[in-house]
Order: C-alpha cells, then sequence, then structure tokens
C-alpha cells in the first residue's frame, strides 16, 4: 500500500460529474496529509483527463464507452490491486453502487457507504457516514487497511477540485475484456414529463406520509393555490402516483426553488441530494426526528392531512 | 427458471433511535423492525417474473428479528418456498461483507438462475449486498435496477442513472441483481393468507456456519446529527402554523395579497 488517494472519476454524456470534482478536492486534503498524490482514474473516456487539473496523476485506461459494470469492475480492479491506493474514493452514483461494493469484495478491501465527511487521522482515514436514512451519523476508522469510501454527492464543494494544473497523464493497459457476461444493449433519456419542476419558484413537495394515491389531491389543492407544481419523493413516482418528471433526489432531478414545501417525506440522503440548495425549505413531518428537519429551515410536527387544508385555504384567499 | 430473493429486517425507520452505552451502535432492544424496503421491491419483481414466466420463487432470509412475519407474507403473496439460514447471526448484527459471505457459501451449492435483492440497506455502513455477492460467486451483477425480463439463460435488465436516464443490459444467467423499484407498486398480502402461510409454518431452517469475514471497520462513535442547525420548528395549532407559513411565503412575495 501506497499512500495515494485515487478518485474514480466519473463521465456523463455532458462530461464529468460534479461529485468527480467533489471527490477531487476531498482526496487534495487527504492526499497532502499522508505525503501521497492523488490520482484520477478514468475509464473509457480518455477525452475527458484535462478537466482533472487538480489531480497529481490521471490515469486512463480504455473499456467500451458505454458502462456495464462487468467491464469497469474488471478495468478498476486491475488499477487498485495493481498501484495499491490507501483510499479509493467513488460516489455513491448508480457506478458507485454498482461497483464499491464489488471492488471491496474483489480487492479484499473494507468499504464505508453514505459517506458525508473525511478526516485524515495519521496514517488512518475517519469517515464520517450518515446511515439509517440520515437519522445517525456513524465516524468510522479504517486503522490499518486500504479502505474504499463511497461518498453522498454534495458532502463535498465541488470548486475545491476544479483546479487548473497540468497533471501527468498515463495510460493503463486494459485488462482482457473477453468472456464478459454482460452486454450493453441501449440507452434511454428519461421523459421529459408535463411539467419542468427545475424552473419553478415553488414546489410543494409530497412523499410517503401521504399514504395512498387518492390523497395526492390535497397536496395538488394547495398546490394550484400557490400556482405551483406538485414534486414529489421517489416512493410516490414508484408506485405511478406521479410522473417520474416529477421526482426530485439521486435519480430524479436537481432543484433550486425560491422555496421548497415538503410534506410526509423523511429527508433520506437520496432526496436531500436533489433539494438542499433550495432559498426556502419548510418540512411538514410527524417524526420529529425526522432527518428532514436536519436541512430544512422551519419544521413543523402537524398532521399534513390537518395541515394542507388550512394552508390551501388561506393561500387561495 | 428459479429465483432466490434475499430478504433482511431492517429496523423502521420512522422510529425514534437511541445509542447504546458503548456509544458504538444503535440499541435495537425497543426497535421494530421491517423488511428492508428495497427487497421488497426485488420480491415484487421476483414475482413479476413468476406471472410471466412460471418461474418458482424462494425467498431466503438469515435469522434477523421478526423475519418469520417477512417469510410468511412473502410467501402469503406468492413465494414458493422461504428458506431460513441459521446459525450465522450469533449475538444479532451482522454487516453486509459477513452476510455476503453466509449467502455466497450456501448459494455456492444452489442453482439459482437469478439471485434479486434489494439495492442497499441503510442500516449498514456497507449495506450493498448484491454487487459484493456478485463478486464473491463470480457471477455478474448489476445494481441500481427498475426492470428485468428473464427468458432462458438471459434476462434484460433496465439500470437507472442520475435523472433517471436507463441502460437497457443483456447478462447471462446465472446473476445477482440488485433492485431499486419494481416494475409495479409491491403487491399486498391477505390477512387470512399470511395467517395461513404462519399456521402452516413453511419456513425451511438450513444450518449454516457463522461467518469468518468482518467488514474491517471500526466504529468510533455514532451519534444523532447535531441539533444546531436543525430547522427553526413552528409550534401551535395547524391553523397556527398554516399562519406562519403563509407569512414567510408572503415576505419573499411568493404568495400574492
Ligand atoms: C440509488 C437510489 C436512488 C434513489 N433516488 C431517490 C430520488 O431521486 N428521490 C427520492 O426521493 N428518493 C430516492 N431514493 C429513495 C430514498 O432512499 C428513500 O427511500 C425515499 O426518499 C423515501 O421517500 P419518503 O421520504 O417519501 O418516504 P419515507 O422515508 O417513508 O418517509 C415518509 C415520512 O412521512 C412522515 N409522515 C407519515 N405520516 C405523516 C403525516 N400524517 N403527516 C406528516 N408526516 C407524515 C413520516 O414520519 C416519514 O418521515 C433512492 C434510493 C436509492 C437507493
Ligand atoms: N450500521 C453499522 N454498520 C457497520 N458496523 C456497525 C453498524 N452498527 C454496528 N456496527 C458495529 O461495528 C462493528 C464492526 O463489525 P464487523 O463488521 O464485524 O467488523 C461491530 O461491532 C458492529 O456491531
Amino acid at each position: 500500500m501506497n499512500n495515494d488517494v485515487f478518485v474514480i472519476a466519473e463521465h456523463s454524456d455532458a462530461g464529468l460529474t460534479d461529485a468527480t470534482f467533489e471527490l477531487l478536492g476531498a482526496a487534495r486534503r487527504l492526499a497532502d496529509a499522508w505525503g501521497g498524490q492523488v490520482v484520477a482514474v478514468i475509464v473509457g473516456n480518455a477525452g475527458v483527463a484535462g478537466q482533472l487539473g487538480s489531480a497529481d496523476v490521471v490515469v486512463t485506461v480504455d473499456a467500451p464507452a458505454d458502462y456495464t459494470s462487468e467491464a469497469h469492475e474488471r478495468v478498476l480492479a486491475g488499477q487498485v490491486t495493481s498501484r495499491d491506493p490507501r483510499l479509493v474514493l467513488m460516489s455513491m452514483s448508480t457506478q458507485g453502487l454498482d461497483l464499491a461494493a464489488a471492488l471491496s469484495a474483489t480487492c479484499d478491501r473494507p468499504l464505508v457507504s453514505y459517506v458525508v465527511g473525511l478526516e485524515p487521522d495519521g496514517d488512518a482515514v475517519v469517515a464520517t457516514a450518515q446511515i439509517y436514512g440520515g437519522k445517525i451519523m456513524a465516524e468510522v476508522v479504517v486503522e490499518s487497511q486500504a479502505a474504499i469510501c463511497a461518498v453522498i454527492a454534495g458532502s463535498f464543494p465541488a470548486d475545491a477540485g476544479r483546479g487548473a494544473g497540468s497533471p501527468a497523464v498515463e495510460a493503463a493497459d486494459a485488462p482482457a475484456l473477453d468472456g464478459l457476461r454482460t452486454t450493453f444493449v441501449a440507452r434511454h433519456a428519461p421523459d421529459a414529463g408535463d411539467v419542468d419542476i427545475t424552473v419553478a419558484d415553488i414546489l410543494v413537495a409530497v412523499g410517503r406520509g401521504i399514504g395512498g394515491e387518492d390523497d395526492i389531491e390535497l397536496v395538488q389543492e394547495f398546490a394550484d393555490a400557490l400556482g405551483a407544481p406538485v414534486a414529489a419523493s421517489r416512493p410516490i413516482t414508484d408506485n405511478g402516483w406521479l410522473p417520474k418528471s416529477r421526482q426530485v433526489g439521486k435519480s430524479g432531478l436537481k432543484v433550486k426553488p425560491r422555496a421548497y414545501l415538503m410534506f410526509g417525506i423523511s429527508g433520506a440522503p437520496e432526496h436531500l441530494e436533489g433539494m438542499r440548495d433550495a432559498e426556502l425549505i419548510i418540512a411538514c413531518n410527524t417524526d420529529e426526528q425526522a432527518p428532514v428537519f436536519d436541512v430544512a429551515h422551519y419544521g413543523t410536527t402537524v398532521d399534513l392531512f390537518d395541515l394542507l387544508p388550512e394552508l390551501t385555504e388561506r393561500a387561495s384567499a | 427458471m428459479r429465483i432466490a430473493v434475499l430478504l433482511k429486517q431492517v429496523p423502521d425507520l420512522v422510529e425514534e433511535f437511541e445509542i447504546d452505552d458503548a456509544g458504538t451502535d444503535i440499541d435495537r432492544e425497543f426497535l421494530t423492525f421491517l423488511l428492508n424496503e428495497f427487497d421488497n421491491q426485488a420480491l415484487e419483481e421476483a414475482l413479476l417474473i413468476k406471472d410471466a414466466t412460471g418461474a418458482t420463487v424462494d425467498v431466503v432470509a438469515l435469522d434477523d428479528p421478526e423475519v418469520d412475519q417477512a417469510l410468511y407474507t412473502a410467501i402469503a403473496k406468492g413465494a414458493d418456498r422461504a428458506i431460513k439460514l441459521t446459525g450465522a447471526n450469533g449475538d444479532g448484527w451482522l454487516s453486509t461483507h459477513a452476510r455476503a459471505a453466509v449467502y455466497a457459501g450456501w448459494l455456492t451449492g444452489e442453482s439459482y438462475d437469478l439471485v434479486l435483492t434489494g439495492v442497499q440497506a441503510a442500516d449498514d455502513l456497507d449495506g450493498q449486498l448484491a454487487p459484493m455477492l456478485g463478486a464473491l460467486l463470480d457471477v455478474p451483477h448489476v445494481s441500481v435496477v427498475v426492470g428485468v425480463e428473464a427468458a432462458d439463460g438471459t434476462a434484460r435488465i433496465r439500470q437507472e442513472f442520475a435523472g433517471g436516464a436507463i441502460s437497457e443490459l443483456d447478462v447471462s444467467l446465472p446473476a445477482v441483481v440488485g433492485v431499486q423499484a419494481a416494475g409495479a407498486e409491491p403487491r399486498y398480502a391477505a390477512i387470512a393468507k399470511i395467517r395461513q402461510a404462519q399456521q402452516e409454518g413453511n419456513v425451511d431452517e438450513v444450518a449454516v456456519d457463522p461467518p469468518a469475514a468482518a467488514s474491517g471497520l471500526t466504529i468510533r462513535r455514532m451519534y444523532p446529527p447535531e441539533k444546531s442547525d436543525r430547522a427553526e420548528m413552528l409550534s401551535g395549532s395547524e391553523a397556527d402554523v398554516a399562519d406562519r407559513i403563509i407569512a414567510l411565503l408572503r415576505e419573499r412575495g411568493l404568495v400574492q395579497g
């Protein structure tokens, strides 16, 4: 093991993801403390190497352009094993959820997921993770072994990772990619939907606390009175109670309205990822301990079924 | 086609969590345990495949708190067989690394075409079982999955990315899949059917060895998020709270009048 910190860079059609830069910023502090290098690893798109200025070294490895867990895992396992960095940082994106635990098993390294904080402590890394849907924080030490940390998007500032250096770029040999059992077939863009919730000034957001499809109407009435669209947490769109285009969060849309009003949403990290930068956040949740109150500016534990009619009445007046 | 769905009980996230005396774990004594919501999605996806193809669906769990209830419910929903692997849990809580080791050991002697489980479990720092299991069994694995169409020897899988983009993949079977959401809202089991499954008591118990694998992590401290930057709580009746919320919006010019 050496003192390097790996950052697994992620790219989409729009280029490198913000999460990649967030990880680069976090990696810098750790690598400096340990006297190691920040090594950014890009699988399958060497073209974006030039944007990774804040790394010390950029490693590019060829792989099929279309992501599959199997090909990428084989490539990354090769790099992690041969270069043996003290720490591997990945984002808890789809790729992170696909690969971090697999690499942990393949490369025999401990894994800390749901990470929101990283501190060096001598040779060790102390990771702070958000478990139980954000209700509990855990401070975890990985003492002697080289670890993998999967980091929740938005935990570190992206700007810290957007440096303008000119790191050495090394093209690494790709491992043999024969015998793969996963084949990429097609990629589908998300449905545009009837309303664009990313441009609204106010959003009225509803979560599983609403209980059933029929009661969505209660939220809709308040939203109508405000002239705002209804947004939703994942269970609501998964159940088909509202279209997927209304979903806010990790696998939904990122929104930054002037006001985000939440009813019956617990505030799981995957939801907060999509809305924590809203200017004003007001949350209604009967559970006083709900993690949503950690990001909301104002909160109430009044029952949403009692509160919504009162709000609708006042907004319509 | 034989499908195994791996089920795990997790504390009900709506409950109040307390930290134990050592300050390094939650106190599980008074918590209610429920089926991990994503495992429930995995079960639904398996039952949809069964409806479409006539596959058999076995549900498999370790000896977690209140797990029998989850197994009987799965049978009431249409699972063919429930299997409880006993002897692995020891004092109770098992890391996902340890769980993966137990499951990998047991699955190696079985012949499932598809192993489905939830995309993650929020009660665990290394809570992504599917990829770990795929790696240990050396079979393909895909996570964050929102649809599985299985045919002989192969499955077409829909994997979801940020913003709702979808990749379609073909994997050869056997494979392990981490399910994010099933193609339909998880079905309900009739209470009478759950009771019937309970009375018939059809849970096969299979003794397994305790796992050697640990997560390699040392928890230094567990704590609830700091109170300092929590929301300002609005008190009073629903009418009072509604007045305050409307006033907050009005101050910002977001409601007229
Ligand atoms: C890879 C991945 C991606 C994901 N992407 C997203 C995403 O994009 N968006 C997203 O939202 N989630 C996403 N999730 C799911 C996320 O983990 C949570 O499961 C989800 O956000 C929970 O939704 P919820 O808050 O509506 O439901 P719950 O967590 O069940 O919360 C319901 C809340 O309602 C409250 N409540 C109940 N009754 C009342 C009442 N009468 N009045 C007031 N409050 C009440 C309860 O106290 C509870 O806190 C993702 C998960 C994964 C693994
Ligand atoms: N949610 C959790 N995630 C990881 N470790 C936990 C968790 N809760 C408790 N622990 C404790 O962390 C230690 C790690 O154990 P092991 O995974 O066996 O190395 C054990 O003492 C566990 O009880």
